[in-house]
């Protein structure tokens, strides 16, 4: 196992710096370069020569890329293209917004997706576990923008429970009950988008343990279907249910980028949407970056957990 | 995480056409109508400016109201379906060519050039997808051509997963053996020996992909970097309209209620497509 385990770290390694190389070499594809592209076809050859100056241009490829690489590591990302911001100052600043926003999401939708797929699993191919199932289809189908539109127009528009709009930007100080009222919205949005599929994967999970011959055995000695489930079925449908969790984890780092465009929260999300439309290539590199490694590293998490988790592999014979 | 290999339960197997297979039949066709014949209906040009009131509630203006500008959020609907819909159907068809030619090609080719495409295909699965795009988009420019061929390739990694996935399973089957020892030749073993054998799982795939597509492409717009405004696309709608909703105005809602019923209509037909084939859609979404 130990083996395995060194095998799936390296291999997370290879991929981050794999990743990383294709990010670099995002700018690199561009016919001209960078500064030409951002500064478009009015640039003058002096703002392109300072430009260029700034990014670096004159020099080969590698070795941008490696002083690139030191600069992420060491956080001191540069200015960013479109204001005259230091980079990681930015990111600094808006981190905690989407931190805090995916964290409260996983904090709710995790024991409730487990708990729903464990209702779903008990009472299976009744009415319930039906209801269930279409209503996580309906959930897994739609976008983003409908949950969070929806909720806005039916909670605090029509019902006028909620702020419809939030001032984020005070929130940092706030106190807890007033960033609960101002993030209920978007974390409801964004647990309807993973809560899902985490469901779905519990109930999937556990039926597959139900197929087991030590379940058979526990059905004929005459225990309760629930407890049959919680004591014999859910120990052993852990690994798979801990891999959706930090899979769907990992599908955070998307959901937050569009419902923080819904409710306009200042994060990272928003601040990379903004930078893709000035063309600030630094900034979408470094933010990036960021979703990137936080991506690889929570599907990572979810192999690591599953060969942890697995007796065959825990125990080799 | 193979989706065919569960054994299907008994109801699904004697449940020929449920109700909600009917309901996603009835959604998408009435979806396909409106795109087909939806902008010869409408009552107004999608840019045109009926009114001088934003955000006049339904019924006021036309049949659902203005939106930010003006305009008649019934039209822009009718025209926002050809839009939509129609690009979601080119990024699907592109990827899944892309996909399916390349994945076959992988499966039938040598150790080393399935070896070097799948790496390929390794290291693009490992962004998240609106990432990648974004990266991309942030460097090519947010062109609507550009955003096609960037969808079309994110959305063919999958394709090509699973392409290459089937025909590997399919090639090693006996009936390809005999093949291969008549003397028939690789073009002639894909086409007429493989290809048929993966056509219902890679119809449920392109369902599947479609859904993505809208997803997808209605996302990057609403983040302001797809379809580009004045053109009537549902992802846009929602964006430009979303400040009506401090007005009590439904604007926003219409275009994304579109979209979800869209796709959630996609999915119950492929829902039940996979379950009569013992898989389960909600696996194949998230990727």
């Amino acid at each position: 196992m130990v083996r395995l385990l060194i095998r799936r770290i390296l291999l997370g390694i290879v991929v981050t710096w794999v990743v990383s190389m294709m990010i670099f070499a995002a700018t690199e594809l561009l016919p001209g370069d960078v500064c030409h592209a951002v500064l478009g076809q009015g640039a003058t050859e002096k703002s392109l020569e300072s430009c260029r100056e700034r990014l670096q241009l004159n020099q080969p490829m590698h070795t941008r890329y490696l002083q690139w690489l030191g600069r992420l590591a060491t956080g001191e990302l540069g200015t960013s293209l479109a204001n005259d911001l230091q980079i990681s100052d930015q990111i600094g600043a808006r981190a905690w917004n989407t931190v805090r926003l995916a964290a409260l999401t996983a904090l709710i939708a995790v024991p409730l997706a487990v708990l729903l797929g464990l209702i779903a699993a008990i009472r299976a191919d009744s009415s319930v576990d039906r209801g269930i199932s279409i209503g996580t289809l309906c959930f897994i189908s739609v976008p983003e923008f409908f949950t969070g539109v929806l909720l806005v127009y039916i909670l605090a528009v029509q019902l006028r429970w909620m702020p419809a709009v939030a001032n984020y930007r005070d929130l940092t100080r706030g106190d807890f009950l007033e960033v609960i009222e101002a993030l209920a919205l978007p974390i409801a949005t964004l647990t309807f988008a993973v809560l899902a599929h985490m469901t779905r994967m519990t109930r999937t999970a556990v039926l597959n343990v139900m197929s087991s011959p030590y379940i058979e055995q526990a059905v004929l000695k005459g225990a309760s279907r629930t407890r049959v489930i919680i004591r014999h079925a859910l120990p052993n449908a852990v690994a798979p249910i801990v891999n959706v969790i930090a899979l769907n984890l990992a599908y955070l780092v998307s959901g937050v980028v569009v419902v923080e465009a819904i409710f306009r929260i200042p994060g990272l999300g928003t601040l990379m949407v903004e930078s893709v439309i000035y063309r600030d290539i630094p900034t979408v590199q470094a933010i990036g970056m960021l979703f990137c490694v936080t991506y690889v590293g929570f599907n990572l998490i979810a192999d690591v957990m599953a060969i942890i988790a697995n007796p065959r592999l825990r125990h080799p014979r | 995480m193979s989706a065919a290999s569960r054994a299907p339960s008994e109801t699904d197997l004697k449940t020929r056409f449920t109700p909600s297979l009917i309901i996603g039949v009835v959604i998408v066709g009435f979806w396909l109508l409106v795109a087909l014949f939806g902008p010869a209906l409408a009552p107004h040009l999608e840019s045109d400016i009926v009114t001088d009131m934003s955000y006049a509630p339904a019924g006021e203006v036309g049949l659902l109201g203005s939106d930010y500008l003006g305009r008649d959020v019934f039209s822009r609907l009718l025209y926002g379906a050809r839009m939509t819909m129609g690009l979601a159907l080119l990024v699907t068809l592109l990827s899944f060519s892309l996909g399916v030619i390349l994945g076959f090609i992988a499966a039938i080719s040598g150790r080393w050039i399935d070896g070097l495409m799948s790496r390929i295909n390794d290291a693009l699965m490992a962004f998240p997808s609106i990432i990648l795009a974004l990266i991309v988009m942030s460097a090519l420019g947010t062109s609507l051509m550009i955003m096609i061929v960037t969808v079309a390739i994110i959305d063919s990694t999958r394709v090509f997963r699973l392409s290459r996935a089937l025909a590997m399973d399919i090639s090693v089957m006996d009936f390809v053996d005999v093949a291969r020892s008549r003397g028939e030749s690789l073009w002639w073993i894909t086409v007429r020996e493989i290809l048929p054998n993966t056509l219902a799982p890679l119809a449920a795939e392109f369902g599947i992909r479609f859904t993505f597509a809208i997803l997808f492409i209605s996302a990057l717009s609403f983040l302001g970097l797809g379809v580009q405004p004045p053109a009537a696309d549902w992802g846009v709608m929602v964006k430009e309209n979303l400040q009506g909703l401090l007005f009590g105005s439904a604007a926003a809602l219409m275009p994304a209620a579109a979209v979800a019923s869209l796709t959630v209509g996609v999915n119950l037909i492929v829902d039940w497509f996979l379950r009569r084939m013992g898989g389960d859609v909600s696996q194949e979404l998230m990727n």
